[in-house]
């Protein structure tokens, strides 16, 4: 692993009228590494992942990021300095081909004839590579996502993130919704991402998942960190009985 | 142009991977068979080839009933095509919204609205201004007078997130009382000789001996005005994001498309081309009158729709749409033409409504689109 840590949360607080949705928060995230976050519902991973990509402002606590700290106006401006976010609905239009959703609301434009137009064939092929780089292969561009399986859109919103160069990628349940074929092949799309050097911060319910990709596991109880550990120097019944206080 | 930027990342294992770390590989080919191109091939050609046998039936039938050519009659083809104007100014609009998600029922006295603007302004300023001066001070205000409407809807829609269907209902029924309000009730004839020029007359393109192809002028500017809106709707930015709106509005708004002011600009759109339908209207009717498209609203929609637009949103095409409003001016001329009782033209325009619908639900289902999550 990596000398200095790509994203640090420190000391986070978060409270919603008289609630504490956070308390005391601290994560460390390094380049390269999988970071699963794991919890009951209600624990705190929601308010901690909007608090990291710019939906949520601490109340206390500061966040680093590259070493610098920073705050987020709001999930534009995170995702403009390299921090993504998948959600489970993966925020893609399902009508429009790969090399729409990759370059969706950041379209190039070629001129012909002195009229400015859609470089279509630029966001297909770069499409392509972004997703050749991650190792993942679809042979028709010009389909709708609509006809795509879940693991292949899931690949799309991956390769989306990575095309504009995320250094952090949260991912939200990102196996939830999929069949067990398609929730491994998730899974090797995280090692596979990890390889490129990209901070991943994993949430799931998936204990099984949680042990099959992340390097390291916080647990999250009533927002609050009870628990850490090197995902090879524990299991899942410590696990377990982090998040349920036992 | 820069690299792109994935360019310095690359995997380091990538190539000594084995085939099987394809992590979705087997899942590509068995959902992206030829068949499914086929049925999406002829899913895109359904509304060409329904227009293809409503013509040769009409020609079966003026052959058998009246021994008498449909077809090869050019004032047929010639008063189809002035027929389609109207229904397809409205409906151009009408495709950028619905394929937005959204619909505009205000379009047909938006061009009402417009014709009455634009006759009165131009009575008004010919005895002032020197004729073309007035015409191009009338046609401005009529243009801008029909952007209201659009940009009231616009607002209501994307910023007080009024239902569309709602919001534009109630300015249907604004912009009818104000069209009629300001023509007192009544049509306001005009006599400006361009402008009638303009509305009756047709450009000779060719000529060879007996032999001559003459276009409508009014025909040719809603050509030139359809290759606008293919060309804005497939090739800009503002196209793609009116895809991505009604495709999925949520995820529009995360990558940081504007969809309150591409919203607004939608509804403005078809406001500017139900006016300019309003304003060649008074251009072939020399005179503007307030229910100048009243009767029009229900065939933009149809035209749209028969067009392949989804009025879920998300789908559609321009080319579509024009083909939409042929078929509906081939069947309500034909139906005239074989002396079918006028009335049937709106039951068959309803049940072509009914039906195309119905086969792009069958459509989709068998071509594999996902209907659940």
């Amino acid at each position: 692993m990596s000398e200095q840590p790509i994203l640090r949360v420190q000391s986070v607080s978060k409270r919603f009228g008289g609630v504490h949705a956070l308390e005391n928060v601290s994560v460390d995230l390094f380049p390269g590494e999988v970071l699963a976050l794991a919890g009951d519902n209600g624990a705190g991973k929601s308010t901690l992942i909007k608090v990291i990509s710019g939906v949520h402002r601490p109340d206390e606590g500061k966040i680093s990021y590259d070493g610098a700290e920073v705050t987020f106006e709001n999930p534009q401006k995170a995702r403009e300095q390299g921090i993504e976010t998948i959600y489970q609905d993966l925020a893609l239009a399902d009508n429009l081909d790969v090399g729409a959703n990759v370059f969706l609301g950041r379209e190039p434009m070629k001129r012909v004839l002195g009229l400015p137009v859609l470089d279509r064939k630029k966001m297909r092929t770069e499409a392509a590579e972004a997703l050749r780089v991650l190792d993942i292969r679809i042979n028709r561009f010009d389909l709708p996502l609509r006809s795509m399986s879940g693991g292949q859109r899931q690949a799309v919103a991956i390769g989306r993130a990575i095309h504009w160069n995320a250094k952090v990628l949260i991912m939200d349940e990102p196996t939830a919704a999929l069949g067990v074929p398609e929730q491994r092949k998730v899974i090797a799309l995280i090692k596979s991402l990890k390889q490129s050097g990209v901070g991943v911060i994993f949430i799931s319910h998936n204990l099984v998942d949680i042990f099959a990709v992340s390097d390291r596991i916080v647990v999250l109880r009533r927002g609050q960190k009870v628990g850490e550990a090197a995902t090879q120097a524990t299991n899942s019944d410590e696990i377990v009985r982090w998040m349920v206080g036992g | 142009m820069s690299e792109p930027p994935t360019a310095n990342r690359k995997l380091q294992t990538a190539d000594t991977k084995p085939p099987s770390a394809h992590p979705i590989d087997e899942l590509v080919s068995e959902r992206t068979t030829w068949a499914t191109s086929v049925r999406s091939t002829v899913a895109s050609m359904r509304a060409w080839i329904f227009l293809f046998f409503l013509l040769v039936g009409f020609e079966i039938w003026a052959q058998l009933a009246y021994h008498t050519t449909f077809l090869f009659n050019p004032f047929n083809a010639s008063s189809i095509a002035v027929f389609t104007v109207g229904p397809l100014l409205l409906a151009l609009g009408q495709t950028f919204v619905v394929i937005s998600g959204g619909i505009d029922l205000s379009v047909g006295f938006t061009m009402g609205l417009a014709a009455v603007v634009f006759s009165k302004i131009l009575n008004l300023s010919m005895g002032v201004l020197p004729d073309p001066l007035a015409l191009v001070v009338a046609l401005v205000v009529a243009l801008l007078a029909s952007a209201v409407p659009g940009l009231i809807n616009g607002l209501l829609i994307a910023i007080l997130r009024v239902p569309p269907f709602i919001g534009t209902l109630g300015m249907y029924g604004v912009a009818r009382g104000i069209a009629y309000l300001m023509a007192g009730g009544t049509t306001i004839p005009i006599s400006n000789p361009v402008v009638s020029f303009i509305g009756n007359q047709s450009l000779t393109l060719l000529s060879i001996g007996d032999f001559r192809v003459s276009i409508p002028i009014l025909v040719l500017v809603t050509i030139v005005l359809t290759v606008a809106m293919v060309f804005m709707l497939s090739q800009s930015r503002f196209g793609r994001h009116v895809y991505a709106i009604g495709g999925n509005r949520q995820a529009s708004l995360r990558a940081g498309i504007n969809v309150t002011r591409n919203t607004i600009a939608l509804y403005i759109l078809s406001a500017l081309s139900a006016g300019i339908g309003g304003i060649l209207y008074t251009a072939r009717f020399t005179a503007g009158a307030p229910q100048a498209g009243e009767t029009l609203l229900l065939d933009s929609i149809a035209a749209v729709v028969i067009g392949g637009a989804s009025l879920f949103g998300g789908s559609g095409t321009i080319t579509g749409t024009v083909i939409g409003a042929l078929i509906i001016a081939v069947i309500q001329y034909g139906l005239v033409f074989v002396n079918v009782e006028p009335f049937w033209q709106f039951v068959a325009v309803g049940v072509v409504i009914i039906i195309s619908v119905l086969v792009d639900q069958t459509q989709k289902q068998l071509s594999g689109a996902r209907t659940d999550e």
